[in-house]
């Protein structure tokens, strides 16, 4: 049964500019765009917000290019336009693999890429991508424009560096050298919450970030050193099982992500999986 | 009469509702509404066990009606067999979500935010059924002396298997509308309740009772109902009794309707079981003695565990014959919601352990899986753990020789186990297994229960044919479809030109319930003979000359024992059902080696029904029954926290999606029953019992050694140390 | 510009204005303010797609869409599709509907898979649709056969 919704106002700015003055002078406001997150807690009745921000009419905040030699990817992109868009699938590769992952092809219609990211769910499927690609995270206030690196934009469970004034407007996406690698481990075929979430990108400059084994997304870092000073297989599995720390909840237990974690490691770097 | 009209039985006639539901066109509870309509919201214990102290609703009143027992003007029962649940609880709990009050409002919004605050005194809640101070029901079944037969094992094989809690997880939730006098005839005393059901006539006396109410006050319709599986069996019975209470309070209609949280949190789910398994064999594969103790979890309230517990242990030995052979089964009492009926009810939870079992026995004698159950099938002649001497309509070693037969199960199985090699540290790629499952599964009630039932049914004569009055209820399995399939030929008049009466009690008899693999076995039978009797009265003249000759003609049959069948209720001995239906599956899985999961890759089922009215029917039986056994064998696991559903949402809950059903290949076998119509036995639930044994044989096969169920992952992997 | 105190959309082809709070379900606009009831609730988590309709022609869970997404837009539901067509006859002929509760949102989500799919679109495309009664198989066959 549906939350109350009567309590409940909602802004439907025409453009950006008209978005970010209202979060300044008429917050606080959630900002809502697919709203495959936000209406679960309102179908369930645990949405405590009550004042949003539509940003679905915003079509700008939903491109996707490359500027700079960086590509570019709206926030508003949803997991349909990455899993099609020739440049994500071309510049990275990953990406594209983890919005196929997500939900089926009604979510992947309508979630976007900045609601995973500000849902902020330790979970979420395109969060290691964003992690092991070094993405950048850009900020849009009335006042000014700022860019976080995605790697500090998390600093607890479910709490991000995003003030209520601003908005995320794109993510950037410098070119990765090396071979990008994910996979998900879910509860079953299609519509799974992760059980283990990794993104690896292999060669020189290793890089591995996993979801579902702590707080927040987390880049592997002792792991990276690890493989980049000649580390074997072996060894780089028991750095990362120091560096996560996986919990027993409904879903799974702390013992099997341990151990599903190195077992991706493995995989995801040897180019093993079909 | 012309003869000379197309056969529908054996053709795969067009759905009689297909239409509608195809077009958005047919109506469940949710999609009506009634002038004046109210809505209801149920409050629920917080605690698992204990008593309520004290009950407070905070804020604003206005607008609000309160239900609670006091309300009652009958008896505080779910009248079922025990009759041990209250309705709404008074001052003891026993499980968590156990219904206390109720809130009326015709705003929903407002129903939602109000809040009410119960104190309760809490006590030491029991979650564990082998410790149960309370036992609902025992069963014993013997047969032989144990004693003789273990002395005549040259080994012993013992074993224990353990399954969990199924949801029903139909996609419709629970729902009613309860409207107060006859909403049909417009009489404006008594009280008519809609909703989504299976058997409109439990929820008929349910009510009686409760409201206290003579059975022409009480009228129950079924609506279009999206999916039951045994879930909307009895639990029907509380929410049409909330809402009817709710009705006759404020005097006007009150629709409930549960979100998929409460549904999951809320109703019934199929029996946990602990089965342990005792058996002397030969060395050559003979059983010679089977020795089984099973501990059933009811949950809170007796509900059906009785008859759930006495499906599940007549089941319990397999389609298998032994001369000696002990089954003690028992339900027992904890403080989880009460569990009740769900497709299978029982035999899943006995038979993925004889199953499992049987391949450990054959791996301990050196014999293929093939082989000991080809040594131990019950033939015709043999007699069944009740002492039930099978008829020619017995076909356990024809549905294991056509499926072996189609899988090249041996040829499978040697290939897999050399693909799989020895085990290596570090090897990847899958581990792959093939396993396979002999089951068989019982039509109708068991024993004297179709007596005591004496269904009813009716056939009243139409311009063009006939229309059929059942309580037998469409949930999805094609009830409509198939009872009309039967009656348009024994009358002699087309499939399109018979149709089927609402399951409505104010214009059906008593049938009995749409369970138990009967509605076509029982109730087509009936039916049968209802349309043999109106073609003979019949005789040259065709329907409307008839009645304009002779007028109305409505011919109802009552169910009629076939002859011989004999059954001891206090013995537990005798003919525990008219006919069974036998099956096998088949099943390769491949195991990925990083991460334990388990993926079924092939799936094969072979059932032998007697007759299959409808063929893309039964298939659709089996197809869907087996996806439900391969969720309840790989997927599906209700965690319960302190006496709660922890996981009780579609998102955390697991059931099989497109891409976690293998392709399968079904096959029909035909050995008809000779009192079934077109010797048709039941089909409903016996696909359920065979897959989760058979993954679990794959599994052993495949070198991971599993003895519960679900195989997740994170148990392979235990499994895999 | 804030609130909106009309949706306006094409439902099935005709012109609807509503006066609807703009957070208001687009399943509940569809069933209790259009008065369609083909479109079901299963879950309201976007999990069992139930509630499947296409908007601007893609499948969307209308249990997770504000009625104000779909101001401008072309929503068809079950109800859009006439009744004849291809899909809907195949679903009765091959049994892809039993206890149909899945069916509307099954059938919308199929005409989105465009014609003549292979088994693999198929299954890819339905991964949103969760059905209990058929295991899949017949919807794959009426698909198959539309």
């Amino acid at each position: 049964m549906p939350g109350s919704i009567a309590t409940r106002t909602l802004l439907r700015p025409s453009s950006i500019d008209e978005a970010l003055t209202m979060l300044r002078d008429e917050g606080p406001l959630v900002p809502m765009a697919g709203c495959t997150d936000l209406y679960v807690a309102l179908n369930f009745g645990t949405l405590a917000d009550t004042r949003f921000l539509d940003l679905s009419r915003l079509d700008a905040l939903a491109a996707i290019d490359v500027r700079g030699g960086a590509l570019s990817i709206g926030a508003l992109a949803t997991h349909t336009d990455l899993i099609r868009s020739p440049l994500v699938r071309r510049r990275l590769p990953m990406l594209a693999a983890a919005a196929r992952e997500i939900g089926g092809v009604q979510i992947q219609n309508r979630g976007t890429l900045g609601g995973n990211v500000a849902n902020a769910s330790p979970a979420g499927d395109t969060l290691p991508v964003l992690a092991a690609a070094d993405a950048t995270v850009v900020l849009r206030s009335a006042g000014a424009t700022r860019r976080v690196p995605f790697n500090a934009f998390y600093t607890g469970y479910r709490q991000t560096v995003r003030r209520p004034d601003e908005l995320i407007v794109s993510f950037e996406i410098a070119p990765i050298r090396g071979r990008q690698a994910f996979r998900k481990v879910g509860t079953r075929a299609a519509q799974a919450i992760s059980k283990v979430v990794m993104a690896v990108v292999a060669g020189e400059a290793p890089r591995v970030a996993v979801g579902s084994v702590a707080p927040t997304v987390i880049r592997a870092r002792r792991t990276e050193a690890a493989l980049a000073a000649g580390a074997s297989i072996a060894d780089a599995q028991r750095v990362l099982l120091e560096e996560i720390a996986p919990i027993d909840d409904i879903r799974s237990t702390a013992e099997y992500r341990r151990r599903v974690a190195a077992s991706l490691l493995a995989g995801l770097l040897s180019a093993r999986r079909p | 009469m012309a003869s000379r009209v197309r056969k529908a039985v054996g053709r795969n006639v067009l759905r009689k509702e297909g239409h509608d539901k195809v077009t958005g066109a047919a109506r469940y509870i949710d999609d009506l509404t009634f002038p004046g309509l109210l809505h209801a919201r149920t409050i629920r214990s917080t605690i698992p066990a204990g008593e309520i102290a004290r009950v407070r609703f905070k804020g604003d009143r206005g607008g609000f009606t309160l239900v609670d027992h006091h309300d009652i003007p009958g008896r505080n029962i779910v009248a079922l067999i025990d009759d041990d649940q209250p309705c709404l609880a008074e001052r003891t709990i026993r499980h968590a979500a156990e219904p206390i009050l109720l809130l009326v409002h015709d705003d929903r919004e407002k129903l939602l935010a109000a809040e009410v605050q119960i104190d309760y005194r809490p006590s030491t809640p029991n979650y564990d059924p082998e410790t149960s101070a309370v036992t609902f029901k025992t069963i014993a079944i013997d047969k032989g002396d144990l004693d003789a037969g273990f002395a005549a094992a040259d080994v012993i094989v013992e074993g224990e298997y353990r399954t969990g809690h199924q949801e029903q997880l139909y996609i419709e939730t629970n729902g009613v509308i309860a409207v107060p006098g006859d909403s049909v005839t417009g009489a404006d005393r008594g009280i008519t309740v809609y909703g989504s059901m299976q058997c409109p006539y439990y929820v008929h006396r349910a009510l009686m009772i409760l409201l206290g109410l003579p059975a022409e006050k009480v009228r129950v319709i079924q609506t279009e109902t999206g999916g039951g599986f045994g879930g909307k069996e009895e639990y029907p019975s509380i929410i049409a009794g909330h809402a009817a209470l709710a009705a006759l309070k404020t005097g006007r209609p009150v629709k409930l309707v549960y979100d998929r949280v409460e549904d999951m949190l809320a109703t019934t789910k199929r029996h946990p079981s602990i089965v342990r398994h005792r058996t002397g064999v030969t060395k050559d594969g003979r059983l010679t003695a089977v020795d089984i103790d099973a501990v059933f979890d009811g949950g809170a309230y007796a509900t059906l565990s009785a008859v759930v517990l006495s499906r599940g242990m007549i089941h319990a030995a397999g389609p298998y014959r032994c001369d000696h052979i002990r089954i003690r089964g028992r339900a027992t009492m904890t403080n989880t919601p009460p569990n009740g009926a769900f497709r299978g009810f029982g035999a899943p939870q006995t038979q993925f352990a004889a199953e499992v079992h049987m391949d450990r026995i054959a791996e301990r004698l050196g014999l293929d899986p093939v082989r000991i159950r080809e040594i131990n099938a019950l033939r015709p002649g043999d007699t069944t753990a009740t002492g039930q001497r099978l008829g020619k309509d017995s076909s356990a070693l024809q549905v294991l020789r056509e499926a072996v037969k189609r899988t090249e199960f041996k040829k499978r199985r040697r290939a897999l186990a050399r693909a799989n090699g020895p085990a290596e540290a570090g090897r990847h790629g899958a581990a792959k297994g093939i396993g396979l499952s002999l089951f068989f599964h019982g039509s109708g009630f068991t024993g004297a229960g179709e007596v005591k039932l004496a269904a009813k049914a009716s056939l009243a004569l139409t311009d063009r044919g006939a229309r059929i009055h059942v309580a037998s209820t469409e949930i999805g399995q094609g009830t409509r479809t198939m009872l009309a399939q039967i009656v348009a030929d024994a009358l002699g008049v087309k499939y399109d030109d018979v149709d089927v009466n609402a399951a409505d009690t104010g214009e059906v008899p008593d049938s009995g319930p749409t369970v138990a693999s009967r509605t076509c076995m029982i109730v087509g039978r009936i039916l049968e003979r209802c349309a043999e009797e109106m073609r003979a009265r019949l005789g040259r003249l065709t329907p409307r000359q008839y009645l304009r000759t002779f007028g109305p003609l409505v011919i109802t049959k009552q169910y009629e024992r076939p002859a011989g069948m004999v059954w001891d209720d206090t013995l537990y001995r005798g003919d525990a059902y008219g006919s069974y239906g036998w099956g096998c599956d088949v099943v390769e899985v491949d195991v990925d080696r990083d991460t334990f999961e388990v993926r079924p890759t092939a799936f094969t089922s072979v059932h032998e029904i007697g007759k299959a009215i409808h063929p893309a029917f039964a298939v659709g039986q089996i197809e869907g029954g087996s996806a439900q056994g391969l969720g309840y064998a790989l997927l599906e696991e209700v965690v319960m926290r302190d006496g709660r559903m922890a996981n009780a949402t579609l998102t955390n809950y697991i059931i099989p999606t497109s891409l976690d059903t293998p392709p399968m290949t079904i096959v029909l076998l035909e050995n008809p029953y000779p009192h079934g119509p077109s010797g048709a036995k039941g089909v409903g639930e016996m696909p359920i019992d065979g897959p989760a044994p058979a993954v679990v044989n794959a599994l052993r096969h495949a070198g991971f050694d599993l003895r519960e169920i679900p195989a997740t992952p994170e148990r392979v992997m235990v499994a895999s140390k | 510009m804030t609130s909106v105190p009309f949706v306006s959309f094409v439902l099935n082809g005709r012109r609807k204005k509503l006066a609807v709070h703009p957070m208001k379900r687009l399943l509940d606009v569809l069933r209790e303010d259009c008065g369609l009831t083909g479109t079901k609730e299963g879950c309201g988590e976007g999990e069992c797609g139930a509630c499947t309709v296409l908007l601007d022609g893609t499948p969307v869970n209308s249990c997770l869409v504000p009625a104000a997404h779909a101001d401008g837009a072309r929503v068809t539901t079950i109800e859009g599709l006439g009744g004849r067509h291809r899909l809907q006859r195949a679903f009765v002929e091959h049994g892809g509907a039993q206890c149909g509760i899945c069916t509307p949102g099954m059938i919308l989500a199929a005409v989105a898979l465009g014609p003549r799919p292979s088994l693999q679109t198929i299954k890819v495309g339905l991964a949103g649709n969760l059905c209990r009664c058929t295991g899949y198989s017949a919807i794959y066959r009426s698909i198959r056969n539309a």
